[in-house]
């Protein structure tokens, strides 16, 4: 069954509070609009919680439940449809609501901001929060002229720090945080640099809504909100199908919708190298790439994948996964993966990179060097992963390397000797790494600043997370979170309940959890059907990480996220439904 | 180049087919479709001049429009004289789809490999359902749905419109039922235009309408506009407020219906109808205590599936007045309600094991029989479902030829919780292919799902030239990549 979009099952237990409310109002009586107060933040949640299981509904149901008291269904409706996704960490949102009007509201920089007019970055991110706020109704050119008694005419955005960094990247240490006050006639959103600002003005966005008139309205709100885990990602896989530019674009859109704030592009793999490498440009002009010309990303189609993310706060972290999940890269660089054997000649299919050759880690220095200078972030994300031994174990030169260096028949230490290297190579280019469990799992030194990428079912997650950080290395997490498995049903459900710091382990261990990523991996996906796929499923781990460890009540959830998809959608994003049901805006996109 | 690399792109599979390595070239200039003199049917058939029209920009999709004109229009392909496309009527004809067999080099030259084929259906009821109840379908994705169905050769379009969540169809007899009961009166309906384009759409690919208008249960969404229609459940004594299923012991009941479904039969010219008649929850009627007295009347006793069988029988007998042919879900059957012998019965319940039993039992019972239990593709999962689709065999029951005869063919079904515009073509398509061929094909030319895998995933990439947003079977790529989102 699906939950009831308006519970009032518990409106018995809110009686006492709605009279205290009332009671509050006819001090009030001067106000046009009757104004209720609710304030919810996240510790009365949590305290409600410790009475009563319910009583995150309930605390949901008493924001829009008050005015549902007593204005009637329609008023109510105007409140719900404040859904705040993911959920910030501290708010209070009043019953008192203001006007904008697309003809006098303004997003502009406050007095004494450290960013000014030539903050491009935030330029462009006023004129698309403008336009996700009033959609086509600027087009209309509706009424002018009327003055409201309560109109928020502007939000100005202050920033604080001595560099808001209009320019840079952000990176893992950024600071996210915001505070945003709504009032008339001025509100303010106030954070330290543009990437804060970015995260409040997609709250700004969300907290605006149409009334029954078609107006736009918001409530008196007080927000302040910075995220619970710093590494909140997404890994999209262009390999197993390539994906248009623009699929890519939309789903760098909807994950600023959500909070994320890394891309993870798993850019090549066994099945395709789509990525266009100057200095080695056969890697995917011969036969590597599906098509030498339309299944590549050239240079400036990566340019614009990074800076487009940049201006929506996302970094980009691009995987070049070796010594497995090579094949593609065989067919544009001779001799770097290893021949097969079946007994003593050659069976012309190729393994694992081949770790023996001197050869081997020259062109890796080079095209690393390349790749740390094409992708700006500070990390890269090596692989590491699902490494096959039986092409190592079937070639003799490599028996024989395996003998020289004492290694017997391990070959993980093959592997860890490989890994050892390229991560040295890597090193060299002042890039932090990130690796798949494995090259954890199976012993090989790493750097102390090393992210170690948590993705398998088996052994537990849990039981993984608390290894990994027991030896004092940073984690994420996705084993729970990879997308690209489906199943009939609300299957985000189980996506929402999944928690990182959900292993046994000391303080001190839970913090060395950075985050985590949703992966959607492409063996069954490509540009028709990523985004609905993908959306809304993904939010569901974007609020897992973002707010507050206490949010997890699902119905709660379920409320907030089918209004929420509805936004999406409106904003031009395929985000599937939950469950039965409908948006004011259906999807027209066909 | 072999003829099995050349048979890619046909799907469903034709019945007869031999194609030699001798091939033609086409040129959009010179090439066009033509009517031949013996043909019953001449320039001014609606349907087909407009599926030639079609199905030239469908082969030659780089062609300019300026490029075909008249005067250059030889009925030939290019030293091969004529190539000719026989069928019994223009929905034969457009089933003849020599233009899949056509391939492009370098994006200029289209070719095509001489080639004979027979082809006829397998079944002749190939249908598809989409409820636009559950979630709206904006007209843009029916019609789309449509375009896809029609190269996949499905030939019924079973519009499940209305149901609990909402009603968007706009009556004009009974306006309140779509005013009260759609999601939104003016955004998310279908009126009574927009209901002759789907039907005139269809018309021109193939393809017949018919809408099911489901009761007496999953009708919810019926009571906001017609008061009195739906049973008030009780709670002891009184009314709970809430509601059940039609109430089946009123005139007035009856009466609306007649007239619905009146207006049905100026609406959808289509001679079958379906009356749903599935799922229903008989906890409302036995709190009810007016239906207990009728029972008692009857002299039904406890027994409510004979009510319900009251219920259906006028139902039927109001469609049968009307010269509607009915079909309904298999659950009026397993009430053994009187049904008349022409009622059609669609089996959408259980595992192959359960369907099979049902197939043999009421084509026993000497009825017309549809199956849709194993096309649920609403239902998805990881990986590669469409082969579960694919190695159906609708006749494979215990019972004698005139049973299996009574299989008239089957239905793909996309119940709509978690389905709208957002993600409905890539959840149909290619996966309802697999049931196409199912329901086209010979079955054991067809047999081997392996050797089926190459030319479904050459054919979703030309659906997805075609415009429809085929997902992929598996990795891999297509030449021309879907560009929307």
């Amino acid at each position: 069954m699906q939950p009831q979009s308006r519970d009032c099952r518990f409106a018995g237990k809110l009686r006492p509070w709605i009279s205290y409310y009332k009671r509050r109002q006819s001090r009030a009586p001067n106000r046009q609009l009757t104004v209720l107060r609710c304030c919810c933040t996240v510790t009365e949640m949590a305290a409600l919680r410790l009475l009563n299981f319910w009583a995150m509904l309930v605390t949901l149901s008493v924001c829009n439940g008050w005015l549902f008291e007593n204005f009637g269904s329609y008023r109510n409706r105007e409140a719900d449809e404040v859904a705040l996704w993911p959920l910030p960490q501290k708010i209070q949102i009043s019953g008192a609501a203001f006007q904008l009007s697309s003809a006098g509201f303004q997003i502009t920089h406050a007095n004494g901001s450290t960013a000014g007019p030539s903050c491009s970055l935030l330029q462009n991110a006023f004129r698309r929060y403008f336009d996700y706020i009033f959609g086509n109704a600027r087009k209309q050119g509706k009424n002018q002229q009327k003055v409201f008694d309560s109109e928020l005419q502007e939000l100005q955005v202050l920033l604080t720090a001595k560099d808001p960094e209009c320019d840079g990247y952000p990176n893992l240490k950024t600071d996210e945080s915001y505070q945003l006050e709504v009032d008339q006639p001025t509100s303010v959103l106030k954070a330290a640099n543009v990437w804060g600002a970015l995260r409040g003005l997609e709250t700004f966005s969300q907290l605006v809504y149409e009334d029954d008139y078609g107006a736009h309205k918001i409530n008196k709100t007080s927000i302040s909100d910075f995220p619970r885990f710093a590494h909140r990602g997404i890994l999209l896989d262009t390999s197993r199908h390539y994906l248009p530019l623009k699929a890519i674009l939309t789903n760098l859109e909807a994950m600023a919708m959500n909070k994320f704030n890394v891309f993870h592009w798993h850019i090549v793999d066994d099945h395709s190298f789509p990525f266009l490498s100057r200095t080695f440009p056969d890697l995917s002009q011969r036969k590597g790439a599906f098509h030498p010309y339309t299944h590549v990303y050239t240079p400036s189609d990566v340019k614009m994948v990074i800076e487009f993310a940049r201006m929506r706060g996302i970094r980009v972290v691009a995987e070049f996964d070796t010594p497995g999940h090579t094949q593609s890269w065989g067919k544009g660089q001779p001799d770097l993966l290893t021949p097969c054997f079946s007994g003593s000649s050659p069976t012309g299919t190729f393994g694992p990179v081949n770790p023996i050759l001197n050869s081997t880690y020259d062109f890796m220095t080079r095209f690393f060097k390349e790749v740390s200078t094409v992708f700006p972030d500070a990390y890269i994300h090596l692989g590491g992963d699902e490494v096959d031994f039986s092409c190592w174990k079937s070639n003799p030169d490599i028996q024989k390397f395996m003998d020289q260096q004492g290694f017997g028949q391990d070959y993980k230490k093959l592997e860890s000797y490989y890994i050892q290297r390229l991560l040295d190579i890597v090193s060299a280019t002042n890039k932090g790494y990130m690796v798949w469990q494995e090259v954890f799992d199976n012993g090989v030194k790493l750097k102390a600043d090393t992210q170690l990428h948590v993705w398998k079912e088996n052994p537990q997650y849990q039981d993984e997370m608390a290894r990994i950080t027991a030896a004092g290395f940073y984690t994420l997490l996705s084993s729970p979170w990879y997308l690209n498995r489906i199943s009939y049903g609300q299957d985000w459900q189980a996506v929402y309940k999944a928690d990182p710091q959900n292993f046994n382990g000391t303080a001190e261990q839970k913090k060395l959890v950075i985050g985590g990523e949703a992966c959607l991996w492409g063996e069954y996906v490509d540009g028709t059907n990523l985004t609905p796929r993908l959306w809304p499923r993904a939010s569901a781990v974007g609020e897992r990480l973002w707010s507050d460890e206490n949010v997890k009540d699902i119905n709660s959830a379920y409320n907030r996220l089918a209004k929420h998809r509805c936004r999406m959608v409106q904003r031009g994003i395929p985000a599937e439904p939950l469950y039965i049901g409908f948006c004011p805006h259906e999807y027209g996109g066909l | 180049m072999s003829g099995v690399w050349r048979l890619f792109g046909v799907w469903p599979m034709p019945q007869q087919i031999t194609q030699s390595t001798d091939r033609y070239l086409l040129s959009p200039q010179s090439f066009s479709f033509s009517y031949s003199k013996d043909s019953a049917a001449q320039s001014g058939c609606s349907v087909l001049d407009s599926a030639f029209k079609r199905y030239y920009s469908l082969i030659f999709p780089d062609a300019a429009d300026g490029a075909r004109k008249t005067e250059f229009s030889i009925n030939t392909l290019v030293a091969a004289g004529a190539a000719a496309l026989k069928a019994q009527s223009v929905w034969g004809a457009l089933r003849g789809r020599v233009y899949s067999l056509i391939y492009s080099l370098h994006c200029i030259y289209y070719f095509v490999n001489k080639t004979e084929i027979q082809d006829f259906p397998r079944f002749e009821f190939r249908g598809l359902l989409l409820d636009t109840s559950r979630h709206y379908l904006p007209l843009n994705a029916i019609l789309k749905t449509l375009d896809a169905m029609a190269y996949s050769k499905f030939n019924v379009f079973h519009w499940h419109i209305v149901d609990d969540p909402s009603f968007p169809y706009q009556s004009y007899s009974y306006p309140d039922l779509s005013s009260k009961g759609a999601f939104h009166p003016m955004t998310h309906i279908y009126t009574q235009s927009d209901v002759k384009r789907v039907i005139s759409h269809a018309r021109m690919r193939g393809i017949r309408v018919i809408p099911e208008f489901d009761t007496p249960g999953h009708t919810q969404s019926w009571g906001k506009g017609q008061p009195n229609l739906l049973t008030p459940c009780y709670k002891g004594d009184v009314p709970s407020g809430t509601f059940g299923p039609v109430n089946p012991i009123l005139d007035s009941t009856y009466q609306f219906m007649s007239g619905l479904f009146k207006e049905m039969k100026s609406v959808f010219p289509d001679s079958y109808v379906h009356l749903g008649g599935d799922e229903v929850n008989f906890a409302c009627w036995k709190s009810n205590p007016n239906v207990r007295a009728f029972m008692t009347k009857m002299g039904f006793g406890h027994d409510y599936t004979k009510l319900e069988s009251y219920y259906i029988e006028n139902i039927v007998n109001i469609s049968s007045a009307l010269n509607k042919t009915p079909i309904v879900w298999q659950d009026v059957f397993d009430y053994r309600e009187r049904i008349p012998k022409d009622t059609v019965l669609e089996i959408w319940k259980g595992v192959p094991a359960d369907y099979r039993t049902e197939l043999a039992k009421i084509t026993h019972a000497g009825y017309r029989v549809l199956l849709s239990a194993p096309w649920y593709i609403n239902h998805i999962s990881y990986g590669q479902d469409w082969r579960n689709s694919y190695t159906v065999q609708p006749q494979n029951f215990s019972g004698t030829d005139q049973q299996k005869a009574l299989v008239i063919g089957g239905e793909v079904c996309m119940w709509g919780e978690y389905v709208d515009a957002t993600n409905l073509h890539p959840r149909l398509w290619p996966r309802a292919c697999a049931a196409a061929e199912r329901l086209w094909s010979n079955e054991e030319m067809t047999s081997n799902v392996d050797q089926a895998f190459p030319r479904l995933e050459k054919f979703r990439c030309s659906l997805i030239r075609r415009g429809i947003q085929a997902e992929p079977l598996f990795v891999g790529y297509c030449k021309d990549e879907y560009r929307g989102v």
